[in-house]
């Protein structure tokens, strides 16, 4: 019974931090490129604006187009309830297996491309071509990076491979660490991030993620720039609690996990701070340069592995 | 009861009512209508009795063996049904189930231009043939229901035949299954040279005194002649073209079930008959050529914008998914891991079904867009979810299913492969471990270009406006048709729903073959927890379905209340000022471009732009433009052409000794005589 709070942490966490992790990134980005930028609490305005706004639906678009936002935004919380956020005393053993976590976020990524097609226009199209592109060549470095600290765990369960993960001794972290170079090749893509896409854009040249969902409007925006805010904070605790996972919980008690939340928000502003430092000095390539980059992540992954005595 | 099933007089039932149904079919054949209707209810009847008689030898586990005497002494035919052919002759019931169902509102649009009752006769027969395959246990035996079975699907392939393409498709189809077939027939008669026995169970016994190498000759023959059939690449050249020739519910027989075929005597010849460890190699060779077939058929389905080819070239990339889990099984068995080598061999015949599942689905569901659309070609579609919102409810269920997207059986079957190829990397060192890492590489690309794959093909074909005049007179599918595809959608839920009792059941498959005989611990799983490796990994169906569907409702739930008051008005898509068209619709071709351009150091695209100019010199106005896309064909060109202009070549040095002269002819004669003289004398 007492597990129940640590389940709605995990349930409630991850929808309710991730606009505020996308407000701090475009602060810290503002920061570094000498502008005030907005307030950190700007996404939360935003979505409740949105939210008070009137849709239009194009004609030409079906259900698939007007259920995509509920089934999206419905995956991002069931995967944030798949990895471990403050504590690892609850192994979430039915769905935490890393496998389970990829392939749901490509389920998302899936209804998302259908939905940019459904709509008849240039610009959806080419966005689901692009994000379909760049999701199945991710998904290699993904899957072995995770593998990696799967094997040096001995499983695949999230909460475990975090508890492993913490108690490894210093000279087994060099796979961990080519590992997470992996990963967060990885995150940069799935989160549409520089190099791979521009989160600020609606340049048509650019645009990956952007285009995909430009025919969005009113509630069903709101729950697309949302579920692409949840994604983006669970990449950032998958990476902060898997490969980082020191002063994580474990177990239930409400102080430790005060302090594990704390130190979770801690490490998450971290990685938005590397992200929004990447974002400011380094130019978005090229389209055809990106499978180079993902077939490095993979290639790094590989190494990883064969490194695991 | 359950004695009568499990007799042979049950057996020989099954058989004898596609007999009926294939003699009957072809005795009305100049009348349409009841030629349809007699070839596909007696066909429906054939598999209930199917799945009868193999639900009740997996249920009470006797096993029925039984010969049947004939006037032939070289022909005996012997039949024996453990759980392995039960479970195929389960999954051959089963598809052909719904296919016939489905049979009996497609093959209207034959009526008056192609003999019904042919169609009849060689699908019953076709039917049968894999129930007798599956079910053969004497080499003899099976040759000649091999042959039953080839022979009539090149019939199926060639229905169609006023289509010059479809003749075509049914030569190559014909050459290469005999050459496979060739292959399988030196396989055995290797076995009955080292024991004299053309029996399966003869043979297993007698085989274990045989050398290594005669061994080793008999698997590779089995892997090419079987392998051909299966369609793993380099020796599939006649699937993309022969499967969507045929009609559309032979289609998902051909690709769901018969290439099977080939995945069941693998599964037999190297798990049951030849007995003890298997050499390395054999199971690396599994691991690699399952690993290229399942990229490069993807990569190749990605190319292709007919849509049943597309289809296709997915079942090869399955093949390969199934090889994958075959090799680390075999790995594993030769190294010594029994329960390791069970859990690749689950994985295996987990997605044989669920690949099985899907893949029908999918090719009724293509069988029906193109009855109404009389077009194969993805771009001339768009927009059929308006008018055929079921089909394409369906069809997106098996989408997602092929794309081992979850809560659907593609993934879980997917994910038991997974967790045996990471078992292996945890278990072997150096070569093995890199081969084990190159497949579980080759597995999770394949995952994420499927998923694109089906974007495309699901968008292309039912989504965003229609592209061509051909879309316009499309209604939605006749209600046989509808219901085979909604139970077959609904299975592809239920088969995952259940991976954890279904996984039990393939443990007790797998575990019943005889390289199994002593294994103690089967995986632990339970139905509502799928478990691997003690614990290594779980994953539970039920809680991952439940969570989707409670969380979406709620969220579904939730955001209606909070914006209730909101209009939506329906406006058109935004088309920067300019009158939208179709031609500004992304098309398959434009799709796919972006990944081809990724992997055109395999796939070779080749594009030619020639523009006609109104004015040559100052090439501003183009008048007219006119590209051409195509790719290379790898094989024929590396492989299919060499191997030709070997064979040619031979042949014509071969030519040299045919000079015409009688008196070297008989010159040749007094040679080889004084040569076999010779031989004789010493």
């Amino acid at each position: 019974m007492s597990t129940i709070p640590l389940w709605l942490i995990q349930l409630i966490l991850i929808p309710a931090l991730s606009p505020l992790f996308i407000g701090v990134t475009r602060k810290m980005k503002a920061g570094l490129q000498n502008r005030r930028g907005a307030s950190p609490f700007q996404p939360y305005k935003d979505l409740a604006k949105l939210f008070r706004k009137d849709e239009i639906i194009s004609r030409d678009a079906s259900w698939v187009f007007r259920f995509t936002p509920y089934a999206v935004y419905a995956v991002t919380v069931l995967v944030g309830a798949s990895v471990p956020l403050v504590s690892t005393a609850v192994a979430n053993g039915f769905t935490g297996d890393f496998l389970v976590v990829i392939y749901l976020l490509a389920l998302g990524t899936f209804l998302l491309a259908l939905a940019g097609i459904d709509t008849g226009g240039a610009f959806g199209g080419f966005g689901s071509s692009r994000e379909m592109m760049v999701a199945a060549l991710t998904e290699g470095g993904l899957i072995v990076s995770l593998l990696t600290l799967a094997l040096v765990s001995h499983t695949t369960n999230l909460f475990a491979v975090a508890k492993a993960v913490a108690s490894l001794s210093f000279y087994d972290l060099p796979p961990v660490i080519l590992a997470f170079i992996g990963f967060f090749i990885a995150l940069l893509a799935e989160t549409g991030r520089y190099p791979f896409d521009n989160p600020a854009t609606h340049l048509e040249l650019t645009m990956i993620h952007e285009a995909m969902i430009l025919e969005y409007s009113g509630k069903r925006l709101a729950m697309i720039e949302w579920a692409a805010a949840n994604r983006y904070l669970i990449f950032i605790a998958l990476g902060a609690n898997l490969f980082f996972p020191w002063g994580l919980a474990d177990s239930l008690t409400a102080g430790e996990i005060a302090g594990s939340l704390a130190l979770f928000i801690g490490k998450g502003l971290l990685f938005c701070a590397a992200i929004a430092l990447i974002e400011s000095t380094i130019a978005k390539f090229r389209i055809f340069r990106l499978p180079d980059l993902l077939f490095t992540s993979f290639i790094i992954s590989i190494i990883a592995i064969g490194l695991i005595g | 009861m359950i004695g009568l099933i499990l007799s042979p007089t049950g057996f020989i039932l099954v058989i004898a009512t596609f007999a009926m149904g294939a003699l009957g079919a072809l005795l009305l054949g100049k009348y349409d209508r009841p030629a349809n209707l007699w070839g596909n209810l007696f066909a429906v009847a054939g598999s209930v009795l199917g799945i009868i008689f193999s639900g009740a030898v997996l249920i009470t586990g006797t096993i029925p063996a039984f010969d049947i005497p004939t006037s032939f002494p070289l022909l005996p035919l012997a039949f024996r049904i453990d759980y392995l052919s039960a479970f195929f002759l389960l999954l051959i019931s089963l598809i052909a189930l719904f296919c016939s169902i489905y049979a009996i509102g497609y093959v209207d649009h034959f009526y008056r231009k192609y003999p019904l009752g042919a169609l009849g006769f060689f699908y019953n027969t076709f039917i049968a043939g894999m129930i007798l395959v599956v079910t053969a246990y004497h080499a003899l035996t099976f040759f000649f229901v091999w042959e039953i079975m080839s022979l009539t699907s090149y019939f199926l392939v060639i229905y169609e035949r006023r289509e010059a393409e479809n003749i075509k498709a049914g030569s190559l189809y014909f050459i290469m299954t005999h050459i496979g077939t060739a292959f399988i027939i030196f396989a055995f008669l290797l076995l009955y040279g080292a024991t004299g026995s053309f029996d399966f169970g003869t043979i297993g016994k007698g085989i274990a005194a045989a050398p290594l190498s005669l061994r080793n000759a008999v698997f590779v023959c089995a892997f090419i002649g079987f392998g051909a059939k299966a369609g793993i690449i380099p020796f599939h050249i006649w699937l993309p073209g022969a499967h969507p020739a045929a009609p559309s519910h032979v289609s998902a027989l051909m690709s769901g079930v018969m290439i099977k075929t080939g995945i069941y005597m693998l599964a037999r010849i190297c798990w049951d008959i030849l007995p003890g460890p298997p050499p390395l190699w054999w199971g690396m060779l599994f691991l690699i050529s399952g690993s290229i077939s399942s990229l490069l058929g993807v990569l190749y389905a990605l190319s292709e914008h007919d849509l049943k080819k597309l289809l296709a070239y997915h079942s090869i990339e399955n093949i390969g998914i199934i090889l994958l889990g075959l090799g680390s099984s075999l790995v594993f068995l030769s190294a010594g891991f029994k329960t390791f080598a069970l859990l690749g061999l689950i994985a295996a015949l987990y997605h044989t079904l669920n690949h099985a599942t899907f893949k029908a689905l999918l090719f009724l569901g293509a069988g029906a867009v193109i009855a109404q659309t009389h077009t194969r070609n993805i771009e001339e579609y768009g927009g059929l979810i308006r008018v055929m919102p079921q089909t394409a409810f369906f069809f997106l269920a098996g989408s997602l299913a092929i794309s081992a997207l979850p809560p659907f059986n593609g993934f879980f079957s997917e994910w038991m492969t997974f967790q045996s190829l990471f078992a292996g990397i945890s278990t072997f060192s150096l070569a093995t471990k890199m081969i084990f890492l190159f497949s579980i590489g080759a597995l999770a690309f394949t995952g994420g270009l499927a998923a694109a794959c089906f974007v495309k093909a699901f968008g292309a074909t039912f989504l965003a406006r229609p592209r061509s005049e051909k879309v316009s007179h499309a209604k939605e599918a006749p209600l046989p048709l509808r219901i085979a595809m909604a139970v077959l959608a609904l299975s592809t839920l239920i088969l995952g729903l259940i991976s954890g009792g279904v996984s039990r059941g393939f443990a007790a498959i797998a575990g019943s073959l005889s390289a199994f005989q002593q294994v103690d611990a089967l995986p632990a799983s339970s139905y509502d927890l799928m478990t691997v490796n003690t614990g290594f990994a779980s994953v539970s169906a039920p809680a991952l379905f439940a969570g989707l569907v409670v969380i979406t409702a709620a969220i579904t739930l939730a955001f209606h209340i909070l914006a209730r008051k909101r209009l939506i008005t329906i406006g058109s898509t935004w088309d920067c000022g300019a009158e939208l068209s179709p031609r500004m619709e992304i098309t398959a071709t434009g799709f796919s471009r972006s990944i081809i351009t990724v992997f055109r150091g395999v796939l070779k695209p080749t594009g030619q732009t020639e523009i006609e100019y109104h004015d040559a010199r100052l090439r501003y106005f183009p008048k007219s433009g006119v590209v051409t896309m195509e790719f290379q064909d790898v094989y024929a060109t590396f492989f299919y052409k060499p191997l030709q202009k070997l064979t040619v070549g031979i042949a014509e040095q071969i030519k040299k000794i045919q000079v015409g002269n009688i008196n070297v002819y008989i010159g040749y004669i007094l040679v080889t005589l004084i040569g076999l003289l010779i031989l004789l004398a010493v």
